[in-house]
């Protein structure tokens, strides 16, 4: 499917997606509640079938947290990017993709701690990389550390 | 040699680096008719067994790892000076190669290994960031600023990575100083 | 994970391996649940080397975060140098010179070729053969010889900038490119030899750590390892880059799944390797070997992905600018992340020593999973 296709295609199933074609893929915009039928239906669909999680981030735009799926299909080779807006910073929260792509599992249990996203519905949110001691969401822009976070 | 040429023979490099020997004996032996006498120094003699045979303990955390194992391969040959034998458990190593950075989850394995390890031990910081940090100094909230915060260091060697040239040196220079080491005024554990 | 609520009368017994360990391949930290000699859950920590690089890179212009990713994967520097470079080039659209083209591509593939050898040698020391790291390392001098000439290193390069390379070839890069391509060819039957016949080692590898085509591709895995289970994701050619479409490679694709698939999958990667870089190396186009670009490098507004193939697999750099000099957000997808998460998915019910060879044939380079 070419950049249209899958515009009209995705609005058929979510009409309140928005879209970004200012970069090299196609984006979609959704409200994190929206996101988990919308990437369910992006999976199984087999107009769609995304079967590739290649890249699950996250980034910290001071007043909300946006989630960025980057997501492709190796039999129908479309590639698109799926970004969910987290306003909440505070309490932030999503639904989890770990059932629908296992890579997944890890690359969330990454955000959970960098950035501080809670999954609903993961299978096993716990520290990966920082210990368990650890306070504060290091790749906030807001994170400081006196001691050993020393600027240039 | 030719005017204005920049070809030269071997025997016109004159050598200004300090010539490091391996001494064969610290001390003196008289042949006797049955045997030999031997005048020498206790300390001279523990020093002289020690420096020659340092177990390293198989410890790379990043980069300076693989340099390090450059150093033990085919070429480099680190067993030319008595290192070969490098141990995956520290409780038979006496000489930890700190090769890579040490970020603060790994800080307490660290000192750990060195706890574990027999006395007297010896420790080698190799390349820019066990020496300080490194490249990771500023803007990262995860790394040790140097691994002398963690345990005592003996040698530095810069770099990044450092050559096997650098880290033989170190090695070799390590030697050098258990050599004239006073066992009297040695740490003890 | 149960591994916490484990008791005594479970018959389970914990192990760490790590994050000290030999066949660790560095400060990885494993969690083993064996009932006898059968692992029943792994679970692996990391952050032992977690160097806060994409935190780090917030705070560097564009053309110094290049340096901090050759200390990411260390094996494949150029390659990550070259994907970080490209990055920005789609941002700035600057068009790089053929030749410079040409020097990164030979440039990757010998990078390519030498951590290809240090896995083989590593390989062998894991599962109790010790020959083939000398072996291995032996050829791999002459790579880091081309390198130290070219580049000023031998491990870290830093070769890679936006616009094309850093410096033009050393003048005796061809010939010792040949030179090394007729020692290596030479000794590629060794390489056979020892390891790939050998019945000990085949008896280690052959039908463990199976992975089916969709548990990898759902996974995320990429590079040999997926490629062994069938999946066709050599980015060279899904998505080429710096000209590797003008180019003949095959991609190797196989069915086995196993580590012996992984295994072979390596190998004949290094001779098509060989053949890329004797299409190359007698053609390097003459010309700049850098396009000009500003010295301090300001990318429009907007987001930036590139991928490439890395020696483990599909390497991401993922920038956000925010039209400073400086990225907003820089994300770096590594290879040996998502293939370490299918590692429970391949030793769970295999016995612990599978789990070496496994971590073996994974090829994991702890550094870049943790950055």
């Amino acid at each position: 499917m070419n950049n249209e296709e899958l515009k009209s295609a995705i609005l058929a199933i979510q009409p309140a997606a928005t879209f970004d074609e200012s970069g090299e893929f196609l984006n979609v915009h959704i409200s994190s509640e929206l996101l988990l039928p919308l990437m369910l239906e992006l999976r199984n669909n087999k107009d769609f079938y995304f079967d590739y999680l290649f890249c699950e981030t996250c980034i910290d735009w001071k007043d909300h947290l946006m989630m960025v799926y980057h997501l492709t299909s190796k039999s129908l080779k479309h590639t698109l990017v799926v970004k969910g807006k987290i306003s909440n910073r505070d309490n932030a929260e999503i639904e989890s993709v770990a059932g629908i792509w296992k890579t997944a599992e890890f690359m969330e249990r990454e955000v959970y701690e960098l950035f501080g996203v809670k999954f609903l519905n993961h299978p096993d949110l716990r520290k990966l990389i920082l210990d368990d001691y650890w306070t504060g969401y290091p790749l906030r822009k807001d994170y400081s550390d006196p001691v050993n976070l020393i600027e240039y | 040699m030719e005017e204005g040429s920049f070809k030269m023979d071997v025997k016109d490099i004159k050598m200004d680096v300090k010539e490091i020997k391996q001494d064969p004996f610290p001390g003196l032996v008289e042949p006797t008719d049955d045997g030999a006498i031997l005048v020498t120094k206790l300390d001279d003699v523990i020093n002289w067994a020690r420096s020659n045979s340092l177990w390293p303990l198989y410890f790379g955390t990043s980069c300076c790892a693989i340099e390090m194992m450059q150093t033990g391969a085919s070429r480099h040959d680190w067993s030319r000076f008595g290192f070969e034998v490098a141990r995956a458990t520290p409780r038979q190593a006496d000489l930890i190669i700190i090769a890579g950075t040490i970020v603060i989850k790994m800080a307490p394995v660290l000192k750990r290994l060195y706890d574990q390890m027999p006395d007297p031990k010896y420790v080698i910081a190799m390349g820019a960031c066990a020496i300080s940090g490194g490249p990771f100094y500023y803007n990262t909230y995860s790394v040790v600023k140097g691994a002398d915060h963690i345990i005592p260091v003996d040698i530095y060697i810069p770099g990044c990575p450092p050559r096997p040239e650098a880290l033989l040196h170190g090695m070799i220079s390590l030697q050098e100083k258990i050599k004239h080491t006073h066992n009297g005024q040695q740490k003890r554990a | 994970m149960e591994l916490e609520n484990a008791t005594e009368e479970q018959d389970d017994l914990i192990i760490n391996v790590g994050p000290q360990h030999p066949s660790t391949h560095g400060v990885l930290h494993i969690k083993l649940k064996v009932n006898g000699e059968t692992i029943t859950d792994v679970e692996p920590h990391l952050g032992y080397i977690h160097r806060s690089i994409e935190k780090m890179c917030e705070s560097h212009t564009y053309r110094q975060f290049i340096y901090t990713t050759s200390r990411m994967d260390y094996l494949s520097a150029h390659i990550n140098n070259q994907a970080c470079a490209l990055a920005v080039e789609k941002g700035l659209q600057v068009e790089v010179p053929a030749r410079a083209k040409a020097i990164r591509i030979l440039m990757a593939e010998l990078t390519r070729l030498a951590s290809h050898q240090l896995w083989w040698g590593c390989t062998g020391l894991d599962l109790g053969a010790v020959t083939p790291f000398f072996h291995a390392f032996r050829e791999r001098e002459m790579i880091n010889d081309i390198m130290e000439k070219t580049c000023g290193a031998r491990l870290t390069m830093n070769y890679a900038v936006p616009g094309g390379v850093m410096a033009d070839l050393h003048p005796d890069f061809v010939k010792d490119v040949k030179a090394f391509l007729a020692e290596f060819k030479g000794k590629f039957h060794e390489y056979d030899e020892l390891l790939t016949g050998n019945i000990i080692f085949e008896e280690r590898v052959k039908g463990i750590g199976y992975i089916s085509k969709e548990d990898a591709i759902s996974f995320g895995c990429t590079g040999p390892v997926a490629r062994a289970s069938g999946v066709s994701c050599d980015i060279r050619k899904l998505h080429p880059y710096d000209g590797y479409e003008n180019l003949q490679f095959e991609e190797i694709i196989r069915t086995e799944g196993d580590c012996y698939g992984r295994y072979l999958a390596r190998m004949d990667e290094m001779k098509q390797s060989m053949y890329i870089i004797e299409q190359l190396i007698d053609n390097i186009p003459d010309g700049d070997y850098q396009a000009k670009t500003k010295a301090l490098i300001k990318l429009p507004k907007g987001e930036f992905y590139q991928r490439v193939e890395t020696a483990r697999g599909e390497f991401g750099v993922y920038i956000v600018s925010e039209g400073a000099t400086t990225p907003y957000r820089i994300k770096f997808r590594s290879p040996g992340f998502s293939n370490l998460s299918a590692l429970k998915h391949m030793v769970v019910g295999g016995k612990i020593a599978d789990l070496v060879a496994v971590m073996a044939m994974l090829d994991l380079v702890i550094p870049d999973i943790d950055r």
